[in-house]
């Protein structure tokens, strides 16, 4: 890992729906990382940000919710400075973050809970997002009495119910086995379409990166790549992908 | 629980009491001297004729009534002390110091205190009852707050939440399991402090009573002090225990006690040991679903998470 952390890419002509300028990342701790990020995210776009644990994907994911301050620089999402978390930054984690004693409907229900939806109206929509990732039946059990993976997909649900603007997901797919795991990544294609939300997806997994992203960031270097064919399964060997894959793994 | 584990429980008390019986009416002297303690047919017989008397159940309702506010108080205000302590640094700063000085003073030392502060005898030995469970609350409560995991509140604050909502959807609902291990030890201790208290100040209550049966030379009456103080301290740690059971069915069970469960009458026990087995099988199936459709694609070699 490089001791730089600038992420450069031209501003996309449309505007941009999140952007990081010249920020200066700090753990919680503040300790601050080393260099300082620029970056503009569009909107609509799934950029995906990959490296090695420790390079402060994790810090970057969570300065984007407005959990973190950033130590220099500014934050925006839409134009208006980020100065703490909102619902308009939805976090999907790794870990489990269901809440453990309310029923795997009641946490989906819960951005809308928040937001003071009618109770009639958080259900329909709370049932919808549950059958859309393909958890219809199960909407009245405890987290604790579903697999890893479905809880997961509970999270995605939760996450996008809400109807967040920007969804920061930190390696939502990393405990997960492999087949559970390519799977998570079409139903994650399939429900985000339509939504417009803006993604901002952290892996280590290179070729989770280059399937899913538009393009991908890469914080040891500094680049951001475009992806040739993103979300494209049958695209993952040919010619520019295969490129990119090998100068990704050469400078991670 | 099986009916030949509770042929079991039954059976050991059974055997305890026999025990007593029998050195008690032989008179048994071996460095122990049981001849002036009473037999279980004496202690029996006074409950029986206590138990047909207005005062009993007098003293019986005067104890359960401090008891029970005096650990609703502590309850209340514990939980409330323990989660500030934890969440806020101000409440930490300008109350934790005094928590742990005034917390290790037994409460039953705290007599003198309750007498100069308090009108009453009544509020005293209330009072008394409250420090007494209020502090284990208190430390449990703090411990538990801040072992919730951090990811619970940064869900809700990124789903808009302020610090009322992640108060009660995630701070209190998380505490809960380490709360109820307070409240259970508080229960406990308030009855050691009322009867104590009851002893030395007051006018009614199974401690007084049983104190003024020892100062008559009832040994019976004292006994059956000893057996409603017994009797009543069960009763109430078993609803403490029950509430907190029910409160806290999120909690994961241990999956050895699934297996071995076979014949449990708690209703709601049982059902969530169903519900986790049903949830355990149709995971496993719909997961099957999921990874079917990404088959294909997914049998090209990938490439393992670079180092």
């Amino acid at each position: 890992m490089t001791t730089s952390a600038r992420l450069l890419a031209a501003p996309p002509a449309t505007g941009a729906a999140l952007t990081l300028q010249d920020v200066r990342l700090g753990h919680a701790d503040g300790v601050a990382l080393p260099g300082t990020v620029t970056l503009r995210i569009a909107p609509g776009e799934l950029l995906a940000v990959v490296g090695p644990s420790g390079c402060g994907k994790s810090t970057l994911l969570r300065t984007l919710a407005g959990l973190l301050p950033p130590l220099d620089g500014q934050v925006t999402q839409d134009g208006v400075p980020v100065t703490g978390p909102s619902a308009d930054r939805a976090l999907v984690f790794q870990e489990d973050a269901l809440l453990p004693w309310r029923t795997v409907r009641a946490n989906v229900e819960l951005p809308l809970a928040i937001r003071r939806v009618p109770r009639a109206e958080r259900r329909a929509a709370a049932a919808e997002w549950l059958d859309r990732v393909g958890l219809a039946g199960h909407a009245r059990k405890l987290p604790q009495h579903l697999s890893g993976g479905q809880r997961q997909r509970v999270q995605l649900a939760r996450a996008l119910a809400g109807r967040p603007r920007a969804v920061l997901m930190d390696e939502p797919f990393g405990a997960l086995d492999a087949h559970t795991r390519a799977g998570m990544q079409d139903l994650l294609v399939d429900i985000l379409r339509g939504t417009g939300a803006t993604v901002v997806f952290v892996t280590h997994d290179v070729d989770e990166a280059l399937h899913l992203g538009d393009r991908v960031a890469l914080p040891g270097t500094g680049e951001v790549l475009d992806v040739p064919h993103p979300r494209r399964r049958d695209a993952q060997h040919d010619p520019g992908t295969n490129a990119l894959r090998r100068h990704i793994l050469d400078s991670l | 629980m099986t009916a030949g584990r509770r042929l079991l429980r039954v059976a050991a008390l059974g055997a305890a009491l026999g025990l007593w019986q029998l050195l008690t009416s032989w008179d048994v002297s071996l460095w122990l001297r049981f001849e002036q303690f009473p037999t279980v047919g004496e202690v029996g017989s006074a409950l029986a004729d206590r138990l047909g008397t207005a005062a009993y159940w007098q003293d019986l309702g005067h104890s359960l009534r401090r008891i029970v506010l005096g650990f609703l108080l502590a309850a209340v205000l514990g939980v409330a002390l323990g989660t500030a302590i934890a969440r806020s640094r101000w409440a930490a700063d300008l109350l934790g110091p005094l928590v742990e000085v005034v917390r290790p003073v037994p409460a039953i030392a705290l007599v003198p205190v309750a007498i100069l502060l308090l009108p009453t005898n009544e509020q005293g030995i209330v009072f008394i009852t409250f420090t007494a469970a209020f502090f284990p609350v208190v430390v449990s409560t703090r411990h538990a707050v801040r072992a919730l995991s951090p990811v619970w509140e940064e869900g809700v604050l990124t789903m808009g939440g302020g610090r009322l909502r992640v108060l009660f959807s995630v701070v209190l609902p998380g505490a809960l399991p380490g709360v109820f291990g307070g409240l259970s030890v508080g229960m406990g201790v308030s009855w050691i402090c009322v009867i104590s208290a009851e002893m030395i100040s007051g006018e009614y209550g199974v401690g007084y009573r049983t104190w003024q049966d020892y100062t008559v030379v009832d040994y019976p009456g004292v006994f059956v002090g000893m057996v409603t103080i017994g009797s009543l301290g069960w009763l109430t740690s078993t609803a403490v225990e029950l509430a907190g059971r029910r409160a806290t069915v999120w909690l994961p069970r241990p999956a050895g006690r699934v297996a071995s469960g076979r014949s449990r009458p708690a209703a709601f026990r049982s059902g969530s040991r169903a519900a986790a087995r049903g949830g355990k099988s149709a995971a496993a199936a719909s997961d099957g679903i999921s990874a079917d459709r990404s088959a294909a694609p997914a049998a090209v070699p990938r490439k393992e998470p670079v180092p």
